[in-house]
């Protein structure tokens, strides 16, 4: 179904999950009808696509109802035999009548090979009236299969036979599916919606349909592309989350097939090869394995923490045996990571488990009578309180399991110790694991001195390189950063010679699963990983470890020799290492500019003989493979190092022997953080990047690199390079090297089809490009400078002198250069167009220098010519959908954020608040009748300032998920430039450095930001809601989701733009550019009927009307601009915006510096005027009278001939103009708003009651019951009172709600002061989002039986981004409990993991225990913890903070906080506390920011001696 | 990257000049010595931009941050190699450049720009005096030969480029020693010609071979005895003044078929005349006239100058750098009094709207020159020079104008009643070059000239004739060192090209390239 740039591999889904089981497994249908219940209670979480009738998919999954079925069977005219006996399953077949016919004698006939018979085929009744017509179309012929075995099988026997027959059924026919066969368990699903499946399937509905346990799905998907089969649940489990490493894992799985042996499934295992079916969703592969290591003799638990095991790698508290069990383990599989949660069942136990980061919601409650509810959300069943009595959360890495054989619940701990205790693994490690460091010691000669630079040019550095990217990472052990994006040519665009690595671009978790925080929180992350041959994966055996242990995956010359020699001299058996040049002959291979076929044949023979070396070494015992390219000559070059692992690894796993070695890249050609994580990601467990390392050494000895030594230099690199290569993979959410590990996260632009297939194989490259005919070519290019004929030519050239980060003569092409960037300027503060036309001729001609893609698009003139400019329409309505970029008041001074915002106000198009809040006095015009208020308010992870107040001075809320600059990663203002008017605008310290978190804590999968998106337009109806993306492959379908989430606007970014600061492997090499992104999402909105719902936006290094008129065409309406509109003001690109020094006053806090900024607003409408009139101009020359009518007219661009280019006349960009094949009728562009639902609040039942509380007529109280189901309540009212009286709301307590039942998401978002709403029951995530001033509290409702401060009584991350109000928590709660608070006072009675998370002001008191990581990246504020256990120093994390005793003024605030929570909650523990407070004072603790008393001190020392604080607090933060 | 807050912390800073009365009496070089901690922190306040609008503003596309920054830590060898990297010649431009870098620096937008010129005379003097620069002998010969015709900086910077190359390089120069404008043209006191020397040393040292007093091209003048001394047919003033006494003549169709190839650089030395009634009178000279033997008594070939301005007063017209030389030495020779006229009006000592930031700043330049004395007169003319009776110059009679623009080209108009004569024994005409000379090898070797009267070059620097290259200001006329040497360094790597079919010489300009406005 691939169509254009559209792929269904990058479909997402996400979901709700639910899970109901009486504890000893009593087949009742009433189990199944709660079931059934509990899923419609989840509908919000599920989508449907342009019909609201169509679902996404809903399904339900049971244990075999056998008294059922044996009627249905006689019905149906066959008997079955006793329960477990036989296999049972919906089978989805043709439509057509013959084919079903075939299908079922292929099933037949399988079944006999496989000692199986049909009992026979029942005719599923179904009742399909309310289906839309989406899903009718695609609907199967739906029946139901019997076999049994021949002659006398036990339960597990059937159930391995029906596994091979379903397998093998699946492979041999496209159109046959089982949604499950089982002795055990059934599955009824569709693609339905929730509501719709109960309906749908009678059978649900059948008093005689029982089950003891069961589990529902509701899928909210990303796109709308009809498909029956993936609804969940599958055949094991359901999962509500994303598989970021699936290829890698597939891959490897694959390899793996050769090893399998089991004697537990009967035959030959290859004819039920491949395991995991090419083309299926991460969960349907996570499920086929899951599926094969149960079968395969292990417990169902066991194997699931086999794919998903907690973060044990650096948990310092687990015990020694279940470590043992997981680093066994770790030797025979990587983790399947990303985020999880699964719900599994064998049809005896049934559990649930989340990954190691807990991303995903999952509550659960216990009856008195044994009922037992999992959901992602609590309050989806209703029960009476006083029979609940056990309320809890799934907690990250835990088990949650029911064994209804046992009859109970079976704790995490107990898991985990029974399994750990199954094997002697502990010993087996010791026996057969090898730590890298036991290595015997081998040395390796340093090269010669004088061939480093040899080596340098060998491989294309540029002191550039070595000044911007090597030194600072050996220096300082970090990685460079820099800003203002990039706008150099692509490397298939580019004139010069450049490095395979720069034609991939990393991927990033976007909406539908969250990047990880691999800063903050670290404990979840890993860099080690074995490297050596894997055993029988089925099997668990002494032996299967044997395998050295890697603690980091950049290695020195050193460690390589350790691997290289390993076992030279017997000293470690069971280890041969084979190392191998990677070199061509590069005599014929032409050079840059002159690619020759026979230089591509060259390398492609020099491939396949090393391949064919590797395969003989492996077939001679060789378990280490180094691939080597230090060895070049003079005609012979090296292979560029990511085309050999690549081509290597793919290789031994077509040939299925990958498993049996580890790859070992000795490389030149890798120095930074992009080239080690390629590198991995395509198969390497370890890199020595020798050269990065000898060109160290070198700039020491020549005096280059001061103030460290060599070997600390070396060492600083090696951790720079690992820590980065942990942010990317962090960015696409994965957590271990071991996963990440050939996962092949990355995007290709520009290589050619061929060489993709060979060696990248499974790697998207969407618009072609170069073979290997041009890598050889390139390759020779620097071969060549390291061989001069002539030396004397370059006399005082050593290296090149670069010129990708800052602009050179020499270096890489720039679209702003010295030339664009004075034009411009002079153009719009001269008011001349004739010379910005100048500008955007250098700008558009890219005649001679290809700098983008657009570059190459021709806009096809209107065959009758041009229409007359006068009947185009004005520029006003066309700078009427033009916005400025997110740039915070804080990266930019105050002067520069105004300019922008009056110039933007002035000409109606918008300017964007960035992520740093904005000053209130800006929300009302100047007196000259401009206004400084930002149209666009951004809503970025941080949430800096984003209170109820602000939300309701913006006409458009935009919710940041990416920057081009940076995808993937939180922004960062550097301690420097957070001057205290800064920090009073963000609520936050004065001089501390800010990282905003790289998730939104609210948007870990695609209906977190449906809610997300209900929740900002409550908080300002009025305002359209965007979210902002950056292109990058399968972008189109998280726009198609986020077009299905409701969101009014979805903003592509191009992955060049970007103005603040970035780590330069992300400026430079994560996203793609947006005409493929853009061209992308038209494409798919318009095949998925949403197109016409949504208005698309575009951004990314838009200078001239040309880009604007090619992002029309691509299909977007509004337009988006920052760095030009900067230049405009005086930017003269200097990419020091991180360092505060910027010298024209844009990039600065500074005041000396801020009086330097020469920009007006003038400029900057003129610029927007210009611009408008090129594109009106444009429009003429193309017939066209408007903007509306170029939208989506793909058929008026045609692809510039590139012939010449000897890079890019590879390209073929007709993926990119292809049209979907749609009706005429249907809108290409925005056509209709959105259905927010909005009337369907609760809200509505109380806000006309409170409008005597607004109209100052007096306090207002009600009572009213609430459900999961009602979202967001209190942000409609809240959202009115801030209209009305901005930030000072009302007097407290003005309003008084009080709630009873289980409330749903995001509870008092964004409420005001003057507001309290109590609640009677429990609540779930999001509890008092971006609170603003008002008051919540939650207590257990009155019945309830339990102890209160034991259960879990409202969800994850609760006060997200408050500024102000009070919270009382009776009970406990889950994760990331007020990360990136600033203001709120909370008292709660026990957190979860990720405690006060980026606090950065506000007071919280924890009454009870704390997870792990407390106080990570905590900045500001105060928290009091009670620990009478003298636990919590082991939680806490201290590199921010301090642990301290209270002093008299925190005992009496803590006191009268405890006194006050008992006042609201009645809370036994406040009671406990103050009746003998003097002794229990003492067993409280203060956690102190460092940073904050600092500057708590400087502000009383610089009061009390009457200096200015500013100043005093701007010293001591930089002292 | 230098000091990140170096340019808010220190201001510019140049050295001292020496002061006027020593300075008049030894013709050396202005400038006091400047401390290394001063160069350092002048380095330091290069704010290594993201676009150096320096590197662009320069000709040659010096690697300006990367030297500053390696300045200002202190690693002198390392920032002699950059600087190397794109200039063969820094110690003439450190000198002699008027710096479009620094009109370009970045800083300039709102302070003083990085005193960049400065900084790329330490180092290399620095380089000199430790004895860093060597000759960079070329290891492989390519056994190609190359003939170039002239030794300004455009030539020198060409056959250091190709004899590196691995050429057999041979340079010809009419005048009696090499250097061509730099030894005859600057003087002393700009630079001294001990700089010029020792750079010649070094490529002799490389390979070049210097072969002067030699013309390419030309008619013996069949009135001198020996019939060796060139003379101009059409006999303009001047023309030849470069000439030594007693130049051989060599054929340029011999030349050309001795070498594999030939690159003119022979410069734009036609002078502009002012043909106003009293020009013929003795005491009215073109500048180089003067300016040569000027330099030649400080070389110590000539013992006096038979044009010397001792006791005389003196009128220089012509408001340039070539005026401003004449006024240095007319005043180290004594002058009794120095005008320099202008005809156009005197520019503002700051930019004006239409002429931004980064481009070429039109303002009010005042030399070392200026500052020793001196009368600048703007928006004059000069209709006529008076005869004092026995055919020598005695007054000159002008009068102011104004100047407004007509179709894009300047008028000037007489403003009545500002006649006036002005009394004066020598006048210097410095008013620019008319482009190259034709009878010597361009004529005969048929090598076209363009209409502004420079010789055409197409995209490879080639004239119209098989082998034969031109660059400097031979082609692209009258203009500044630092094009000069970028026009031979681009033109070596033309030549290299076109001799082997490849080249790995950098070539910082294209033909006709001319600076952003």
């Amino acid at each position: 179904m691939a169509f254009g740039l559209y792929d269904p591999n990058y479909e997402h889904d996400a979901c709700g999950v639910g899970m109901v089981a009486d504890l000893h497994g009593r087949p009742d249908h009433d189990i199944v009808d709660k079931a059934l219940t509990v899923l419609e209670r989840l509908a919000h979480r599920g989508a449907s696509g342009a019909e609201v009738e169509t679902g996404d998919g809903a399904g339900i999954l049971v244990q075999v109802p056998h008294r059922f079925l044996v009627g249905a069977a006689e019905v149906a005219g066959f008997t079955l035999p006793d329960a477990g006996g036989y296999a049972v399953g919906l089978a989805f077949l043709p439509i057509d009548a013959d084919d079903a016919h075939k299908a079922r004698s292929l099933v037949e006939q399988i079944a006999g090979e496989e000692s199986l018979s049909v009992l026979g085929w029942r005719h599923l009744p179904i009742e399909s009236e309310g289906l839309g017509k989406t899903a009718l179309g695609a609907m199967p012929r739906i029946e139901q299969l019997f076999v049994a075995p021949d002659g006398k099988a036990d339960t597990m026997t059937v159930e391995r036979r029906a596994f091979v027959l379903r397998k093998r059924v699946e492979h041999a026919s496209d159109d046959l599916y089982f949604p499950s066969l089982s002795a055990r368990t059934i599955c009824y699903k569709g693609m339905l919606t929730s509501e719709q499946l109960r309906e749908f399937f009678p059978d649900l509905r059948d008093p005689d349909f029982e089950s003891g346990l069961a589990l529902v799905h509701s899928r909210f998907s990303t796109n709308t592309f009809p498909s029956w089969p993936l609804a969940h649940p599958y055949r094991y489990l359901c999962h509500n989350g994303e598989i970021n490493t699936l290829a890698g894992n597939r891959n490897w799985m694959r390899a793996r097939e050769a090893l399998l042996e089991t004697p537990l499934i009967e035959g030959d295992l290859s004819r039920i090869y491949p395991i995991c079916t090419p083309g299926a969703s991460d969960s349907a592969s996570f499920d086929e394995v899951l599926e094969l290591l149960h079968l395969g003799g292990r417990s169902l638990p066991h194997s699931v923490l086999m794919m998903i095991p907690e973060a044990w790698e650096n948990h310092t508290l687990m015990d020694h045996e279940r470590r043992a069990f997981y680093r066994y383990h770790a030797s025979l599989m990587e983790p399947w990571d990303g985020p999880a949660a699964i719900s599994f069942t064998d049809g005896t136990v049934v559990g649930a488990v989340l990954d190691r980061n807990g991303l995903r919601p999952s509550r659960y409650w216990v009856t008195d009578d044994g009922l037992v509810v999992l959901a992602s959300e609590v309050g989806v069943l209703d029960i009476p309180p006083e029979r609940v009595v056990r309320k809890g959360r799934l907690q990250p890495g835990r088990m949650f399991l029911v064994d209804t054989s046992k009859g109970r619940l079976v704790e995490d701990e107990e898991i985990k110790a029974e399994l750990a205790a199954e094997h002697p693994y502990d010993e087996w490690l010791a026996t057969d694991q090898v730590r890298l460091e036991e290595l015997p010691a081998r040395t390796m000669l340093t090269p010669q001195h004088g061939r480093v630079v040899t080596q340098q040019r060998q491989f294309g550095y540029t002191n550039e390189e070595l000044r911007i990217i090597v030194a600072p990472m050996a220096r300082a052990g970090a990685e460079p950063i820099g800003s203002m994006g990039s706008d150099t040519s692509i490397a298939v665009l580019s004139d010069r010679s450049r490095l395979l690595y720069d034609y991939f671009t990393q991927l990033f978790a976007q909406v539908t699963n969250p990047p990880l925080d691999a800063i903050r929180e670290e404990l979840v992350t890993s860099l080690a990983a074995t490297i050596g041959p894997e055993a029988n994966l089925l099997e668990a055996r002494c032996g299967s470890c044997r395998q050295i242990l890697l603690p980091l995956p950049v290695i020195d010359r050193d460690d390589l020799a350790k691997l290289m020699y390993v076992n030279e001299h017997g000293e470690t058996p069971g280890f041969k290492a084979f190392a191998i040049d990677g070199l061509f002959d590069v005599r014929e291979a032409g050079r840059a500019g002159a690619p020759t076929d026979v230089g591509g044949e060259a390398l492609r023979r020099a491939i396949d003989d090393v391949r064919k070396r590797v395969s003989d070494a492996i077939a001679d015992g060789a378990n280490i493979i180094v691939l080597s390219d230090r060895n070049a000559t003079a005609d012979w070059a090296p292979i560029p190092s990511l085309l050999l692992t690549a081509a290597i690894h793919h290789h031994l796993v077509r040939e299925k022997t990958r498993t049996k070695v580890g790859l070992v890249v000795e490389t030149g050609d890798a120095r930074e953080v992009h080239h080690m994580a390629l590198l991995i990601g395509f198969g390497a467990a370890a890199v020595n990047p020798y050269l990065a390392l000898d060109s160290i050494d070198d700039m020491i000895s020549e005096g280059l690199l001061e103030g460290v030594s060599p070997r600390q230099a070396r060492r600083n690199y090696i951790k720079a390079a690992c820590k980065g290569v942990l942010k990317v993979m962090s960015k696409m959410g994965i957590s271990t090297v071991a996963s990440y590990t050939g996962a092949q996260v990355f995007e290709a632009i520009g290589l050619d089809a061929g060489i993709i297939d060979e060696y990248f194989t499974g790697t998207s490259s969407r618009i072609g490009g170069v073979g290997l005919p041009v890598l050889a070519a390139e390759v020779a290019e620097r071969h060549l400078r390291a061989h001069e004929p002539r030396p004397t030519e370059q006399a005082h050239r050593e290296l090149e002198v670069g010129g990708e980060y800052q602009w050179r003569r020499e270096g890489e092409f720039h679209l702003f250069n010295p030339k664009t960037v004075f034009k411009l300027q002079h153009a719009t503060r001269s008011k001349r167009y004739e010379i910005f036309k100048e500008y955007t001729a250098a700008v558009d001609d890219q005649a001679e220098k290809l700098g983008t893609l657009r570059g190459l698009l021709r806009l096809k003139p209107a065959e009758d010519g041009p229409i007359p400019l006068d009947d185009v329409e004005p520029i006003s309505s066309i700078m009427a959908r033009f916005s400025t970029g997110a740039m915070s008041y804080g990266s930019i001074s105050a002067e520069a954020h105004e300019t922008l915002a009056i110039a933007m106000n002035r000409i109606g198009g918008r300017s964007n608040t960035g992520e740093g809040g904005e000053d209130a006095d800006r929300f009302t015009p100047d007196a000259n009748g401009d206004l400084r208020r930002s149209a666009i308010k951004q809503v970025a992870s941080g949430r800096f300032g984003v209170t109820g107040e602000y939300l309701v001075n913006a006409d458009d809320l935009q919710i940041k998920i990416s920057q081009g600059a940076k995808p993937g990663e939180g922004g960062q203002l550097p301690g420097n430039k957070v001057w205290p008017w800064i920090a009073k605008t963000r609520s936050s310290t004065p001089g501390v450095g800010l990282i905003s978190p790289p998730p939104h804590h609210d948007i870990y999968s695609i209906e977190d930001i449906a809610q997300l998106i209900h929740d900002l337009k409550s908080s300002n109806p009025q305002a359209r809601v965007h979210v902002k993306l950056v292109a990058e492959v399968g972008v189109g379908t998280v726009a198609a989701g986020v077009a299905k989430a409701h969101s009014d606007v979805v903003l592509i970014s191009g992955h060049d733009g970007g103005t603040g600061a970035a780590p330069l492997t992300s400026l430079k090499h994560a996203g793609i550019p947006w005409e493929i992104g853009l061209a992308e999402t038209q494409q798919t909105l318009l095949v998925n009927g949403l197109r016409d719902r949504i208005v698309v936006q575009v951004d990314g290094q838009l200078k001239t009307g040309r880009d604007v008129l090619i992002g029309a065409l691509l299909g977007a309406e509004e337009y988006g601009f920052a760095s030009a509109p900067l230049v405009v003001s005086g930017c003269i690109m200097m990419r020091v915006c991180h360092l505060d020094t910027c010298p024209v006053g844009i990039a600065t806090q500074t005041p000396a510096l801020r009086k330097k900024f020469s920009g007006k607003p003038e400029f900057v409408e003129t610029f927007f005027e210009y611009v408008a009139e090129e594109v009106r101009e444009l429009l003429a020359s193309l017939g066209l009278r408007s903007l509306d009518e170029a939208i989506g007219r793909v058929d008026l661009l045609d692809t510039e001939a590139a012939i010449g280019h000897w890079k890019a006349s590879g390209l073929d960009l007709s993926s990119v103009l292809a049209e979907p094949d749609v009706p005429e009728t249907m809108g290409r562009r925005q056509l209709r708003l959105q259905d927010h639902g909005l009337e369907k609040a609760l809200d509505h039942q109380f806000k006309d009651a409170c409008a005597p509380a607004l109209d100052g007529r007096g306090p207002v109280s009600m009572e009213l019951p609430i459900s999961n189901v009602d979202r967001t309540v209190g942000t409609l009212l809240g959202s009115e009172i801030s209209r009305r009286f901005g930030a000072a709301g009302l007097a407290d307590d003005t309003i008084s709600l009080t709630f009873f039942g289980s409330a749903g998401q995001s509870f008092g978002a964004f409420v005001p002061r003057g507001v309290t709403m109590r609640l009677y029951g429990d609540a779930n995530d999001y509890f008092g989002k971006g609170l603003s001033g008002g008051r919540l509290i939650v207590r257990p409702p009155l019945a309830s039986p339990f102890v209160a401060e034991e259960q879990i009584i409202a969800g994850n991350v609760i006060l997200y981004g408050a500024t102000a109000g009070e919270v009382f928590i009776r009970g406990q709660v889950g994760e990331r409990f007020c990360v990136r608070n600033s203001g709120a006072t909370a008292v709660v009675e026990g957190v979860g993991d990720h405690g006060c998370e980026y606090m950065t002001g506000g007071l919280v008191v924890v009454l009870g225990p704390t997870g792990r990581n407390f106080a990570a990246g905590m900045s500001g504020g105060v928290a009091y913890v009670y620990d009478p256990t003298r636990s919590f120093g082991q939680r806490v994390n201290l590199e921010l903070v301090d642990v301290e005793p209270l002093d008299a003024s925190d005992s009496f605030r803590v006191r009268s906080l405890v006194e006050r929570h008992g006042v609201e909650t009645e809370s036994a523990v406040a009671a406990r506390l103050l009746e003998h407070w003097d002794t229990e004072v003492l067993e409280f603790v203060k956690v102190m920011p460092r940073d904050y008393r600092r500057i708590l001190e400087a502000t009383r020392l610089a009061e009390a001696e009457g200096r200015s604080v500013d100043e005093a607090v701007m010293v001591a933060a930089h002292g | 990257m230098g000091k990140t807050t170096g340019f808010m912390e220190h201001g510019r800073e140049l050295p001292r000049r020496r002061p006027v009365p020593v300075r008049l009496r030894d013709w050396k070089e202005v400038y006091e010595p400047f401390p290394e901690e001063s160069t350092k922190l002048q380095g330091a306040r290069c704010m290594d931009c993201g676009i150096p609008f320096c590197h662009d503003g320069c000709p040659l596309g010096n690697l300006i941050p990367e030297w500053n920054d390696l300045v200002y830590r202190d690693d002198w060898p390392e920032a002699m190699e950059r600087l190397h990297a794109t200039n063969n010649f820094p110690e003439f431009t450190g000198r002699l450049c008027p710096a479009p870098c620094e009109a370009a620096c970045v800083l300039g937008i709102n302070e003083d720009p990085v005193t960049i010129e400065r900084i790329e005379y330490e180092i290399v003097e620095r380089a000199w005096s430790e004895g860093w620069v060597t000759p960079q002998q070329p290891t492989v010969h390519t056994g190609s030969s190359v003939a170039v015709v002239g030794s300004g900086p455009a030539g020198l910077a060409a056959a250091q480029q190709l004899v590196r190359a691995g050429h057999l390089v041979t340079v010809f120069e009419r005048a009696e020693r090499p250097g061509g404008l730099l030894r005859y043209g600057i003087p002393e006191f700009k630079m001294e010609k001990a700089v010029l020397d020792r750079r010649l040393a070094q490529m002799e040292a490389e390979g070049v071979t210097f072969v002067c007093s030699t013309s390419v091209g030309g008619v013996a003048d069949a009135g001198s005895p020996s019939g060796d001394r060139v003379i101009e047919p059409g006999e303009e003033r001047g023309l030849g003044s470069a000439c030594a006494p007693g130049v051989q003549v060599r054929s340029a169709a011999e030349v050309r078929a001795a070498f594999d190839a030939v690159v003119l650089a022979g410069g734009a030395t036609l002078p502009r005349d002012l043909p106003v009634p009293g020009r013929e009178l003795d005491g009215v000279h073109y500048a180089l006239e003067y300016l040569k033997p000027a330099n030649l008594v400080q070389e110590g070939a000539l013992a006096a100058s038979p044009i010397t301005a001792a006791g005389k007063r003196v009128v220089i017209i012509g408001g340039g750098d070539t005026g401003a030389d004449c006024l240095g030495t007319a005043h180290r020779q004594g002058a009794a009094s120095v005008h320099q006229f202008e005809i156009m009006p005197e520019p503002p000592s700051d930019r004006l709207a239409d002429n931004p930031w980064p481009i070429w700043p039109l303002i009010l330049r005042s030399s070392a020159a200026h500052e020793e004395g001196g009368e600048r007169l703007f928006s004059v003319t000069t209709t006529e020079f008076v005869d004092d009776g026995s055919g020598a110059v005695r007054a000159l009679r002008g009068h102011t104008v104004e100047m407004r623009t007509e179709g894009g080209r300047p008028v000037f108009e007489v403003v009545p009643g500002t006649e006036f004569e002005l009394e004066c024994e020598l006048v210097l005409l410095a008013m620019g070059f008319l482009g190259t000379e034709r009878r010597n090898a361009v004529d005969e070797l048929g090598v076209e000239v363009g209409p502004r009267g420079n010789v055409a070059a197409d995209r490879e620097w080639a004239t119209n004739v098989e082998g034969v290259f031109v660059c400097g200001d031979q082609t692209r006329g009258q203009s500044l060192i630092v094009w000069a040497i970028a026009e031979g360094r681009s033109c070596a790597a033309a030549v290299d090209r076109w001799l082997m079919g490849t080249t790995s010489l950098p070539a910082p300009i294209v033909p006709g390239q001319l600076a952003m406005r």
